[in-house]
């Protein structure tokens, strides 16, 4: 039987979020039991039912060509900073 | 053990958790599964005692919190089983073996439910015992286990309130209703005080160690004790324990509970063990239309 995943969202506005899966062996039977687990309290404003085979899940993640300057460690500011301050002859900034 | 296997245990032990799709020792897979479906036997062997007192409920308000509380239970077995099967083993044969008894299910659903005083027992302190277990689960290295214990603790709290209630009801009642709690309670203790388990230290626990719990058997009892004696004492209510008491450091002494019974009733010697597996397999078959007809959908 098919196993569906459930992604609930609490209010209105909020991201989805995993909750669980349920097998049914169709959507009618999904949209049934996934109300029953997943809203019978009004816990939820809104369900997504995802067949499983339907997701296409990513995992690995290539840097062959070093991507890191899109990331905030890619930076190496402060051996830079370091080096700039000595040759103006400067000391650290006071935190304002 | 191999480089691959020293990794992933070094993963869970610094917090980490696994999803589904990752890789997964054996060990870890094997003791999780059985874990898990431990669990999940538990919850759908757990309705049995309470549905017994559906029908002789006291009142309509009780017989209609009691059913929604066993659909509640139901519902976490089918969560529970739902993780099962996707560690890789098929709902089908974990239905089978929990009847052959090759699977357990917790001590405290093994014994009768006798009087009305034991429901309010079961849902107000057996609950508060498995919601100790269950919260120490929401850490679990394994993550679809811990989002869905998210429901389930959040579902035992409303039953742990109308546990509470009942008791309260009973034991602001006549001194019949009150004998009727204590007399229960005096059933429930050794159950109770067996439940989370014998005192394995943490470290030698490998459900600890691959952090699929994430706390020793006995700080989950002290944890009980610690929370829920104050309370059975200020209702008038005796622990029937001469040897419970808190120490200056603030550990619970207790009389050592009986670890040879614990055995043989989680290996199907119980009390009540062949009459709620008959049950279970009565309605198994009984209900075996319903599970034909949705899957001919």
């Amino acid at each position: 039987m098919p196993v569906f995943e459930v992604f609930r969202q609490e209010r209105k506005g909020q991201p989805f979020t995993h909750a669980g899966s349920v097998v049914a062996p169709d959507a009618v039977f999904a949209d049934a039991w996934a109300r029953e687990q997943y809203g019978r309290r009004g816990e939820s404003s809104a369900l997504w039912l995802v067949p499983r085979d339907s997701v296409h899940e990513v995992t690995d993640w290539a840097d062959e060509f070093d991507l890191k300057y899109r990331r905030v460690d890619g930076y190496s500011i402060k051996e830079r900073l370091r080096i700039a301050r000595e040759r103006a002859g400067t000391t650290a900034a006071e935190p304002r | 053990m191999d480089k691959r296997t020293q990794e992933f245990l070094e993963h869970v032990q610094a917090g980490g958790q696994v999803e589904a799709t990752d890789w997964l020792p054996d060990e870890y897979r094997q003791r999780l599964l059985k874990f898990v479906e431990m669990h999940a036997n538990s919850e759908l062997m757990g309705v049995l005692p309470e549905r017994e007192w559906i029908l002789r409920a006291p009142t309509l308000q009780r017989k209609l919190a009691l059913t929604a509380k066993v659909q509640d239970e139901v519902g976490h077995a089918q969560l529970l089983y739902r993780i099962a099967e996707d560690l890789g083993k098929p709902r089908e044969q974990m239905f089978a073996d929990l009847l052959s008894g090759k699977s357990k299910f917790h001590n405290v659903f093994h014994y009768p439910t006798r009087t009305w005083g034991d429901v309010g027992v079961i849902a107000w302190l057996v609950d508060a015992a498995a919601i100790i277990s269950q919260k120490a689960l929401l850490k679990c290295s394994y993550a679809p286990y811990a989002r869905i214990m998210k429901k389930i603790c959040w579902e035992e709290s409303f039953h742990i309130l109308h546990g509470r209630d009942v008791i309260l009801a009973l034991m602001t009642g006549t001194d019949e209703q009150r004998e009727l709690v204590q007399e229960a309670l005096d059933r429930w203790w050794s159950p109770l005080m067996q439940f989370h388990g014998n005192p394995i230290p943490r470290d030698e626990d490998p459900m600890w160690l691959w952090r699929i719990k994430s706390q020793g058997n006995e700080e989950a009892r002290q944890q009980f004790l610690d929370g829920y004696v104050p309370q059975i004492v200020e209702l008038g209510l005796t622990v029937p324990d001469g040897k419970l008491r808190r120490r200056d450091d603030g550990v619970w002494e207790y009389t050592e509970p009986d670890w040879e019974e614990l055995r043989s009733v989680v290996t199907g010697h119980g009390p009540q063990t062949a009459e709620r597996l008959a049950l279970r397999a009565r309605y198994l078959e009984q209900e075996s239309w319903v599970r034909e007809s949705v899957l001919a959908a």
